[in-house]
């Protein structure tokens, strides 16, 4: 295999700080050990519309690289991006540990088509499980020490397992002052490696930089508006662009006006590519005064549902793909059986909303392009602006430059495919940044759900039948590699979406659960043909989701589906619990078999200080009434589990709740970093809060109207939030999971949960509105 | 398009601009500074704060040339990563950023309550970040490293 590198990729490794040593020079001339990655796992990626967990497909020609330098330094290369979860530090940590050498002997290059590998998608909480365990990043690191460890045997008078590592050098265990320096090692030699699937990893317990709370390492430069964001790329001879969105879901475009705008100060050319309206102009002002006075016509689509019925008709359309995931078949008759519980739970789209609207900057020219581009999907992002640009992925570079944090698919894809459209148009590079109003009316959301339980529990109050039955809305989703139409950009461009494929009913399950989306709730046993995957007790079991086509774009958006599903099943769990009067901890642990996930349980009731007793507290609501909830998951039903306890008051008269702790316990494997963990645990939680209590798409007249921070409700920096407390378990022998997208996943249940039992009124529907808890509280004791 | 004379991080600029340009604009794009951010452009969620007279601003929705001949503070003109200032040292201390795109509304929005304030209450904190929005809601550790500068700040 001969890496193939383009003018561009050299270039690019030029700029990328790696001073007076070039990628090439590594490979042809100067002495460097380069472990080349093993043609990553081609992932049979479809253009699934909620495609997550896409770890690549790989490359033979150009690869991701462990190199060391002559002067003992390390470059790394990723395809795992920091999205501001800390992914950078905790990457360097991996490299630096595994390598024995300092943190700041490390450069860690990020998401780059030039120089790193294809590892698809920096999302669905993947990043760890894909760079923290025995493959990827990791496996590189440990190939390379042992590698080196290899080489010192011939300058040290000693076998290799009497060798050791530190400081970046190979010393002898029995005299550390025999020692021989990594760069002196690689010499002027040069030595090609691929990945040694056998490499041996460091022992978390000997670990000295992992495990520990490093300090982000990039903060220092982001406090002192330092750090180049996508927003501040600046470019020689760039232009300033800006896009006209259609006034109204799936209006075409029926005519433009140029004349509108001729002679205005700045004005570039007005670009119109089928549905794809855009301006380009000297200075970005000048932009938006011309976007102003442009005169465009659009002709109306197709009536969407009116969304004060849309739960309805999305439980109504008949279009829908079905999918069994479990039947153990003897649902009905066992329900017939027992005492039965229901409940229908209705979750909105969620934007994610994120504080910069999205920006890119592209430099499109005759056969190539550079694209700098705050995407989680750098290969995907080349091979669809290609196919956009009419032009080849290998003359696409795309620069992955950081952005607004992002929590899933925002704009960032769809604004750097307009920034490449009016490029190419204007031949020459545009940077677009969308207007508070694009970015929130046309970017791809969070799918809404409408989610039907049922339980059955015998006299003993036990479960004895659990079925779920779900309807949700999805259009579009990540473009991955060949369907630029899953974002508005593209579809305005020409380019369809992923076809929804109906098909009703549902086959059967005959494949062993795989509970990605956690559609299947905790408490079942999970079992297809013999193969019992899920974590609870309950084997009368029944989980069937009908997806349907949505008016809107969506995508995934921070625990995707998971959060919908979560919180149906941790409010419904608690419901069962209050039918059978039980208390909610030791009714969850009743019917939880795995040990993880009921260690999880235990430690944030612990740790809340867990009142035992059924809900709702007995006797008169007092007001404010007090109440605690708990929920649980294992996310993704493989990557990470997590318990969270809800303190709450609420306020009968105004409805409004004001959560007072969220103490949580969570177990994600070996713990790289402990801050960073805490940090996610944090901010998820108040994520979690912020869509429980606030967060819905709303839409008028095929409009979106949430277009703005007064439309769309969250909450500001000034405002109280509860007092957080994480519980982390260390698992050091267990696999790395992911730890981003757990504490939001569960909060939702547990502050419903806390407020059932402060008050007996069951929240049903996010987000729970103050108008919302006082129909409860009206209702309670009746519903 | 007019000649305007701005103050900004203690140093004088002339650009020839549209007066109604928003000073975000002007400080991004004429002056190249990364600290000031578009976020909405609407003044609700602070991201493109600076301070002008020791008041935090929205610089997306404040037309360049209302503030000629005033000194402009924008985030990139507090401190750097060799010497931070105070607040930004407070910043790292307290790990109180994720992504970082809302710093310069968290941050400048603080600064101005503190010089204002040296003592302030949670109270005043809820006041002076209601519009600086956090997505990333690393909200807990803003609001310890805003009572930590400011205890700082009173030692100081």
């Amino acid at each position: 295999m001969r890496p193939a590198l383009t003018t561009d990729a050299r270039a690019a490794l030029r700029s990328a700080g790696v001073t007076g040593v070039s990628r090439r020079g590594f490979l042809c001339g100067g002495g460097a050990m380069i472990v080349a990655f093993a043609a990553a796992r081609h992932a049979g990626f479809e253009s699934a519309v909620f495609a997550q967990g896409i770890n690549g497909r790989g490359s033979t020609a150009l690869d991701a690289w462990i190199a060391i330098t002559p002067d003992s330094r390390v470059l790394a290369y990723t395809g795992k991006c920091e999205l501001g979860q800390g992914l950078y530090t905790a990457q360097v940590q991996l490299v630096a540990e595994e390598l024995d050498v300092a943190l700041s002997r490390v450069a860690l290059t990020m998401c780059d088509t030039s120089t790193t590998p294809d590892q698809g998608t920096t999302s669905g909480a993947q990043s760890h499980p894909a760079n923290f365990n025995q493959s990827n990043l990791a496996l590189a690191c440990a190939t390379a020490r042992g590698a080196l460890v290899r080489l010192a045997t011939d300058h040290l008078p000693a076998p290799a397992t009497d060798l050791a590592t530190a400081d970046g050098s190979v010393f002898v265990k029995a005299d550390p002052s025999r020692r021989v320096a990594y760069g002196d090692l690689v010499g002027g030699r040069k030595f090609m490696l691929t990945l040694d699937a056998s490499a041996k990893r460091k022992n978390p317990a000997d670990w000295k930089v992992l495990g520990t709370p490093v300090p982000r390492l990039d903060l220092p430069a982001m406090v002192t508006a330092q750090l180049e964001y996508v927003h501040n790329v600046r470019v020689p001879g760039m232009l300033h662009g800006r896009v006209v969105r259609p006034p109204s879901i799936g209006a075409t475009l029926s005519g433009v006006d140029e004349a509108s705008v001729r002679g205005m100060p700045g004005l570039v050319r007005v670009v119109v590519r089928k549905n794809f309206v855009g301006v380009v102009a000297e200075k970005p002002f000048q932009a938006v005064r011309i976007v102003d006075k442009l005169r465009v016509s659009w002709t109306p689509g197709p009536n969407i549902p009116a969304q004060a019925t849309y739960y309805d008709e999305v439980r109504r359309d008949r279009s829908s793909r079905d999918t069994y995931l479990l039947d153990s078949g003897d649902v009905d008759q066992a329900l017939r059986g027992a005492r039965v519980v229901s409940a229908t739970y209705l979750h909105p789209f969620h934007m994610h909303g994120s504080v910069g609207s999205s920006c890119a900057v592209a430099d499109v020219q005759p056969g190539k392009a550079t694209l700098w581009s705050a995407t989680q999907a750098v290969y995907p992002m080349r091979d669809t602006a290609a196919q956009l640009l009419g032009l080849q992925p290998a003359d696409v570079r795309v620069v992955f430059t950081r952005g607004s944090g992002c929590y899933g698919i925002n704009g960032a894809d769809t604004v750097t495919y307009d920034a490449a459209l009016l490029s190419q148009a204007a031949g020459r590079p545009v940077r677009v940044q969308l207007t508070r109003r694009d970015e929130m009316a046309w970017e791809n959301f969070g799918n809404a759900f409408v989610i039907d339980q049922r339980a059955g529990i015998d006299a003993s109050g036990t479960i004895v039948a659990w079925d779920y039955e779900a309807w949700s809305p999805a259009l579009g989703g990540r473009p991955g590699y060949d369907s630029p139409g899953n974002v508005v950009t593209g579809w305005l461009a020409g380019y369809a979406p992923a076809a929804s494929t109906p098909r009703a009913p549902a086959p059967a399950p005959n494949t062993p659960l795989n509970n990605n989306l956690n559609t299947v709730p905790s408490y079942v046993t999970g079992c297809v043909a013999g193969v019992c995957r899920g974590t609870g007790t309950v084997r009368s079991e029944r989980v069937l989701s009908h997806r349907v086509v949505s008016p809107f774009f969506t995508g995934p958006l921070r625990a995707p589906e998971r959060f919908q599903n979560t919180f149906a099943h941790e409010s419904f769990m608690d419901e069962i619990a209050a039918a059978a009067k039980a208390d909610p901890v030791a009714f969850r642990l009743r019917h939880l078999r795995d040990e993880r996930l009921r260690t999880v349980v235990r430690a944030a009731a612990d740790a809340a200080k867990w009142d035992a007793r059924p809900s709702p507290r007995e006797g008169v609501f007092p007001n404010p009434a007090h109440g605690r909830g708990i929920s649980c998951v294992l996310y993704e039903g493989d990557n990470g589990y997590v318990a969270v306890v809800a303190e709450v008051w609420v306020d009968q008269v105004s409805g409004i709740i004001t959560v007072r702790r969220l103490v949580g316990a969570q177990d994600s494997g070996p713990i790289s970093n402990p801050d960073g963990v805490k940090n996610q645990f944090e901010g998820g939680a108040l994520h979690g809060m912020s869509r429980a209590l606030f967060e819905e798409v709303t839409w008028m007249d095929q409009r979106v109207t949430s277009v703005d921070w007064r439309g769309y409700r969250t909450f500001a920096v000034g405002t109280r939030t509860p007092v957080i407390e994480a519980v982390l378990i260390n698992q050091p022998s267990a696999p790395a999971n992911g730890a981003g997208e757990t504490a939001i996943t569960v909060v939702a249940a547990a502050i419903g949960n806390a407020v059932f039992d402060a008050t007996g009124a069951r929240l049903r529907e996010i987000p729970f509105t103050p108008a919302r808890v006082k129909a409860a509280l009206s209702t309670r004791g009746t519903a | 398009m007019s000649e305007m004379t701005l103050q900004v991080n203690g140093r004088g600029y002339t650009v020839d601009v549209d007066p109604a340009t928003p000073l975000l604009f002007v400080l991004s794009d004429d002056l190249a500074l990364k600290g000031p951010k578009f976020g909405c452009g609407l003044g609700q969620c602070g991201a493109c704060t600076v301070i002008v007279r020791g008041q935090a601003i929205r610089s997306c929705i404040t037309p360049v040339e209302t503030v000629q001949r005033a000194e402009i503070t924008t985030l990139d003109g507090l401190g750097t990563i060799e010497r931070p200032h105070p607040i930004q040292q407070a910043f790292i201390d307290e790990q109180a950023a994720q992504c970082g795109f809302c710093l310069s509304g968290v941050i400048l929005s603080a600064k101005a309550l503190v010089d204002r304030t040296p003592s302030p209450t949670d109270d005043d904190i809820d006041r002076a970040l209601s519009g600086v929005l956090c997505r990333c809601f690393a909200h807990t550790r803003m609001r310890k490293a805003i009572h930590r500068y400011a205890a700082a700040a009173r030692r100081a």
